[in-house]
C-alpha cells in the first residue's frame, strides 16, 4: 500500500513493531482508526456498531500490557468484526431485523482468544443478513459501498469488514466464508482474506449459516498479516468437535519467500467466457510472475466444478434452513405479538427476515422435505464428494491451484439485486472450495480500468495454510501486487 | 362391547433419561427439580452461534442400554437433526439418532408369563430431551431445565398383545435400566416415559389394524388404562362398521379417556438430515467390551440365580429383585448365613416394611445390610432370639449403632448359664405341684406350659433349647 503517515494505514506487524518500541500508544492507535471510521464510515457503511468505549477501554488495557512487556503480536491492535461472532455484552445482529437488539452473554471462542491477546475492537461490521449474499445489501443496515468506488458494491457477505480495512477503519478485521464471503469481498477492496482448511478455526459462537461449509477468516492489508491474524484465530477448541486438533503451525514464521519448485495447477474450468477480460489478464500475468520467480505451472482440470453452484444452493440453504429455525421469538431478538405459537413464529419470522434470507429457507426447506430428500439433498452430498474428489486428484500433480477469485470485479450496487440467480454466479470460483473443505486465499492482483481491484485466489490442499500464505507473501514482497489506497 | 374375536397389537416407544452429571451436549447440571431455568447455558438454550459436545458418558450409558438388552452396538452411527417447531425445543430442531441407532435388534423376554414371551427392540437411539412448557392463565411460560437432557428412545417391535404384557414389558425394562445404572426410571420425574402405539385386528388377521399413538404416559396404571380405553374404543369404531383413523392421541388422566391431539400441534414432516455440528459417532469395540465386562448381573439372570441356588418361589424371587436396591441389600446380608430363606423372609418382612414406611429404599431406610446379617448370624448361633433380633432391628433403624452394641445394649443376649436355668426350671417346678403331676401322667401338652413360665422367670432371656433340655429332664426325674 502507498505509504501514509497516518497510524490508522499501518499493517498489523508494522503497527505491533512500532507499538513494541513505544513510538505511539494503543489509545492514539485507536483514536486514529475510531476518527478515520467517523470520517468516513457514513459514506461506506462499513459499520453496523462502532464500540468506542469499549475500544477506548481495551486500548488503556493494552498500554498497560505493552508498557509490562512480554504482550502477544495482537496486543493493541485495533480490529473490524464482522457482525456474525457473538461479543459479550455487545449486540450482534447478524445484519438482521430479528437480532437487532440480541446482545449475546457468551464470546464466540476465536473472540474470547483475540481479548485474551489484547487486541482491540473498534466495532462490528456490515454484511449481509445472516451471510447470505454476495455483494452486502441484503443488510437490514443498508449496504456497504466499496472504498474504491462509492457506487459499488463492497462484496459479500463479509463486505463490511474487506470495506473496514480496505479502508483503513481499523488494521484487520475478522470475516467468515461459506462460499467465498471472505474471498470475493477482499478481492472486490483490494485487501487479503483467508478461509483456512474448514475445522481449523472454531466456530463456536459464530452464527451459523450452513455448518459443513462456514469457516472464520481474516482480513488483512498484507499477506503477512493475515499469516498473524490466523495464527490466533485457528486451533482447537473443546467447544467445537469439528474443530482439528492438530497443532497450529507459526504461519508467520512460514513465509520464507521462496516459491522455487512450486508446481502451479491452472484449472482450465476456471477460465471460462464471460469472464472480464481484465480479470484473466492479470491473474496469467501474476502466474508468469511465479515462473520467473522459480514455480511451474500446469494446466489441471476440474471437472464437476460446473455442478458446484447447484450443489452448494442445495447443501447450504438446507442446513441454513435448520440452523436458522431457532428464530422464532421466544427467547430473543424479535417478537411480535400473537395468539398462539404457531402465530408467534409465522408472524416474527414475516417481519424479521429479509427477502434473501426467507428465499434459502424456503429453497433448504424444500430440499429436505419427505419426497425431495434424495433427489436433492442426498445428490448434492453424493455431488460434493465428486468435487473434493476433483481436488484430490489435482493435488497429485501440483501443490497449490491459482484462480481468480470473482469473474468480474466490483459490480454496481443495486445491479444484481433483483437477479438473484445472476448474484449467485459471482461466487462461482470459490464457492467449490468450501465444498472441499480446503484452504484458499484471496489476494490483489492487479486494477481494472476502472481502478478497481482484481482478485486472485491460491488454493491448498487440506491444512496447507502454511504454503499457501507462503505462496502469497512472495507474490507480494516481488512487488508484482501493488496495493492501491483508495481515493476516499 | 364385545371384545371376542379382536386382538390388540401394541408396541411401546419409551423414553428414558441417561443418569449423567451434566447434559447431552453441554456441561449444565441435569439435577431435577431446580427453579426453573437454572440449569441453562447458551447451548441448551440454542442461542446463535452454539455448538454441541458430545457428552462421552451418556454414549457409554447408551451402550450398556444396548447391551442390556441384547443390542448389536453400532461401531459408527451419526446424528441427525429432527426438524419441528416447538417453544420449548429451543433450536427448533432435535439432535437425535435417525439412519443409524447406536443399538439395533435387541430383545426382552418377559417374566412371569408363562413359557417365555420376548419382545423385540427395533432400535435404542440417542436423543436430547426438550424443555417444558408451563402455561398459566393467559401466558406461557419455558422451562429449558431439561431441555439437552440425554435420552435413550427404546422402540419396541409391535410383539405385545394385552396392556397386562405391556406393564410387564416396561417393568421389567425399567428395572433393566436401573440394574445398570443407566436411569433412574422415574416416572413421576419424567426421567422414564412412555408412548404407546396400538391398533386392533380380528383375531388371526394377517394384516395389522391402522394404529394410534398415545404420547407421554408416565405411569403404569396410565398406559394400562390407556391401552384398555383404546383398545376398546377401536373395537367400537370397528363394530359400527367404521375406520380407525392414524391419529396421536393423549391421555387424559382425568377423564380417563384419550383424545386425539390438534393436528396443529404436530405438524409431521421431520426434515431428517446429518447433523452438520457433530462428527460421526465412533464406538471401539474394546469400549463396548470393557462395558460388558463391566456389565452387572441383570434381573432375569438374578431371578434365575435365586431360585436355583437359594431355592426361593417366584414370588420372593420377584419380590427381592424387583429393585436393584432390594437385591443388593438381600445379597450384602448373606456372607456367613446358612438360613437363606430367614434372610429373605427378614428382607420382604422387616426391610420392605421400613422402607415403604419411610418411602426410602432399603439402604436408607433400614441399617446397614451387613449389620442386620450379623445379627440373624446370632439369632442363627442362638445368641438371640429372632423377637429379640427384630426388637434389635428397630432400635438399629434409628440409632444406627452396630448390631453387637445394641444387643448388648438392650441386654437381648440369650442366658446360655446351665445353672441358671436349672435353677429357674427347679422353681417352676417346685411352685406347680399339680401340674407337674398331671404332666406326669400323661399330659404331654403342658410340657409348653412349663417352658413359659421359665421363660418369664428369666426374662425371656434363656436360650430356649437349653430350657427344653434341662426342663425335659427335671420332668422326667
Ligand atoms: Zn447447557
Amino acid at each position: 500500500m502507498a505509504p501514509s503517515s497516518e497510524l490508522n494505514c499501518l499493517t498489523i506487524s508494522e503497527a505491533a513493531e512500532r507499538l513494541r518500541r513505544r513510538e505511539f500508544s494503543v489509545l492514539e492507535l485507536t483514536r486514529a482508526c475510531l476518527e478515520r471510521i467517523a470520517a468516513v464510515d457514513p459514506k461506506l457503511n462499513a459499520f453496523i456498531t462502532v464500540t468506542e468505549e469499549e475500544a477506548m477501554a481495551q486500548a488503556e488495557a493494552a498500554d498497560r500490557r505493552l508498557k509490562a512487556g512480554a504482550a502477544a503480536t495482537l496486543c493493541g491492535i485495533p480490529l473490524g468484526i464482522k457482525d456474525i461472532y457473538c461479543t459479550a455484552g455487545m449486540r450482534t445482529t447478524c445484519a438482521s431485523k430479528i437480532l437487532e437488539n440480541f446482545v449475546p452473554p457468551f464470546d464466540a471462542s476465536v473472540i474470547a482468544k483475540l481479548r485474551r491477546e489484547g487486541a482491540v475492537f473498534v466495532g462490528k461490521t456490515n454484511m449481509d443478513e445472516f451471510a447470505m449474499g454476495s455483494s452486502t445489501e441484503n443488510s437490514a443496515f443498508g449496504p456497504t459501498a466499496n472504498p474504491h468506488d462509492l457506487t459499488r458494491v463492497a462484496g459479500g457477505s463479509s463486505g463490511g469488514s474487506a470495506a473496514a480495512v480496505a479502508a483503513d477503519e481499523c488494521l484487520g478485521a475478522l470475516g467468515t466464508d461459506t462460499g467465498g464471503s471472505i474471498r470475493e469481498p477482499a478481492a472486490f477492496c483490494g485487501v487479503v482474506g483467508i478461509k483456512p482448511t474448514y475445522s481449523r478455526v472454531s466456530r463456536y459462537g459464530v452464527v451459523a449459516y450452513a455448518s459443513s461449509l462456514d469457516q472464520v477468516g481474516p482480513f488483512s492489508k498484507s499477506v503477512r498479516d493475515a499469516a498473524i491474524l490466523l495464527r490466533t484465530l485457528a486451533g482447537e477448541d473443546p467447544q467445537d468437535s469439528t474443530c482439528s486438533a492438530r497443532p497450529v503451525p507459526d504461519y508467520e514464521r512460514g513465509l520464507t519467500g521462496d516459491v522455487k519448485g512450486l508446481r502451479i495447477g491452472v484449472p482450465k474450468e476456471f477460465f471460462v467466457e464471460g469472464m472480464q477480460p481484465e480479470v484473466e489478464k492479470a491473474v496469467r500475468a501474476m502466474l508468469k510472475q511465479y515462473e520467473s520467480m522459480g514455480a511451474t505451472t500446469r494446466e489441471i482440470s476440474l471437472p464437476h466444478s460446473s455442478y458446484a453452484i447447484a450443489c452448494y444452493y442445495i447443501v447450504a440453504t438446507a442446513e441454513a434452513s435448520a440452523n436458522l429455525a431457532r428464530y422464532d421469538g421466544v427467547r430473543y431478538g424479535l417478537r411480535e405479538r400473537a395468539e398462539d405459537n404457531v402465530e408467534l413464529n409465522e408472524k416474527t419470522r414475516e417481519r424479521g427476515f429479509g427477502a434473501e434470507v426467507k428465499r434459502r429457507i424456503m429453497l433448504g426447506t424444500f430440499a429436505l422435505s419427505a419426497g425431495y430428500y434424495d433427489a436433492y439433498y442426498l445428490k448434492a452430498m453424493r455431488v460434493r464428494t465428486l468435487i473434493r474428489r476433483d481436488f484430490e486428484r489435482a493435488f497429485e500433480n501440483c501443490d497449490v491451484i491459482v484462480t481468480p477469485v470473482a469473474p468480474t470485479t466490483a459490480f454496481r450496487l443495486g445491479e444484481k439485486m433483483s437477479d438473484p440467480l445472476t448474484m449467485y454466479l459471482s461466487d462461482i470460483f470459490t464457492i467449490s472450495v468450501n465444498l472441499a473443505g480446503l484452504p484458499g486465499l484471496s489476494m490483489p492482483c492487479g486494477y481494472d480500468a476502472n481502478n478497481l481491484p482484481i482478485g486472485m485466489q491460491i488454493i491448498g490442499p487440506q491444512f496447507s495454510e502454511e504454503m499457501v500464505l507462503r505462496v502469497g507473501d512472495a507474490l507480494e514482497r516481488s512487488g508484482a501486487a501493488t496495493l492501491r489506497r483508495p481515493a476516499l | 362391547m364385545n371384545r371376542e374375536g379382536y386382538e390388540a397389537v401394541i408396541g411401546l416407544e419409551v423414553h428414558t433419561h441417561l443418569q449423567t452429571k451434566s447434559k447431552l451436549f453441554c456441561g449444565c447440571s441435569t439435577e431435577f427439580g431446580k427453579a426453573p431455568n437454572e440449569n441453562v447455558c447458551p447451548v441448551c438454550m440454542g442461542m446463535p452461534g452454539v455448538l454441541p459436545v458430545l457428552n462421552r458418558h451418556a454414549v457409554e450409558l447408551a451402550v450398556r442400554t444396548g447391551l442390556a438388552t441384547n443390542c448389536e452396538i453400532a461401531p459408527r452411527s451419526i446424528f441427525d437433526r429432527k426438524s419441528y417447531f416447538y417453544p420449548d425445543l429451543p433450536k427448533n430442531y432435535q439432535i437425535s439418532q435417525y439412519e443409524t441407532p447406536i443399538g439395533k435388534g435387541g430383545y426382552i423376554d418377559l417374566p412371569g408369563h408363562g413359557e417365555s414371551k420376548r419382545v423385540r427392540l427395533v432400535r435404542i437411539h440417542i436423543e436430547e430431551d426438550a424443555g417444558k412448557n408451563i402455561h398459566e392463565m393467559n401466558s406461557s411460560l419455558v422451562d429449558f431445565n431439561r431441555s439437552g437432557v440425554p435420552l435413550v428412545e427404546i422402540v419396541s417391535e409391535p410383539d405385545l398383545r394385552t396392556a397386562n404384557e405391556a406393564v410387564t414389558y416396561l417393568r421389567e425394562l425399567r428395572s433393566i435400566l436401573r440394574y445398570i445404572g443407566a436411569s433412574d426410571g422415574r416416572m413421576e420425574e419424567g426421567s422414564f416415559r412412555c408412548d404407546v402405539n396400538v391398533s386392533v385386528r380380528k383375531k388371526d388377521a394377517p394384516k395389522f389394524g391402522v394404529k394410534t399413538e398415545i404420547k407421554n404416559l408416565n405411569s403404569f396404571r396410565f398406559v394400562e388404562k390407556a391401552i384398555e380405553h383404546e383398545v376398546g374404543r377401536q373395537i367400537k369404531v370397528l363394530e359400527a362398521g367404521g375406520k380407525v383413523e392414524q391419529e396421536t392421541h393423549l391421555w387424559d388422566p382425568e377423564r380417563e379417556e384419550t383424545r386425539p391431539m390438534r393436528s396443529k400441534e404436530f405438524a409431521n414432516d421431520y426434515r431428517y438430515f446429518p447433523e452438520p455440528d457433530l462428527p460421526p459417532l465412533v464406538v471401539p469395540t474394546a469400549m463396548v467390551e470393557s462395558v460388558r465386562r463391566a456389565m452387572p448381573e441383570l434381573p432375569a439372570v438374578k431371578r434365575a440365580r435365586y431360585v436355583r441356588d437359594y431355592g426361593l418361589s417366584g414370588y420372593e424371587v420377584g419380590v427381592l429383585t424387583a429393585e436393584k436396591e432390594t437385591a443388593d441389600y438381600f445379597e450384602a446380608m448373606l456372607p456367613g448365613l446358612t438360613n437363606v430363606k430367614m434372610a429373605a423372609n427378614w428382607v420382604m418382612t422387616e426391610v420392605l416394611r421400613v422402607a415403604n414406611e419411610s418411602g426410602k429404599a432399603p439402604p436408607e431406610a433400614a441399617p446397614a445390610a451387613a449389620e442386620v446379617g450379623t445379627l440373624l448370624r446370632m439369632v442363627e448361633a442362638q445368641k438371640i432370639s429372632l423377637n429379640a433380633a427384630k426388637t434389635a432391628f428397630a432400635a438399629m433403624c434409628t440409632s444406627r449403632k452396630s448390631a453387637e452394641a445394641t444387643v448388648a445394649e438392650l441386654a437381648l443376649a440369650q442366658v446360655s448359664d446351665e445353672g441358671a436355668i436349672a435353677a429357674a426350671c427347679a422353681k417352676v417346678i417346685a411352685e406347680e405341684p399339680d401340674k407337674v403331676a398331671e404332666y406326669r401322667s400323661g399330659r404331654d401338652k403342658l410340657f409348653g406350659f412349663f417352658v413359659g413360665q421359665v421363660m418369664k422367670a428369666m426374662g425371656g432371656k434363656a436360650n430356649p433349647k437349653m430350657v427344653n433340655e434341662i426342663l425335659k429332664k427335671k420332668l422326667a426325674a
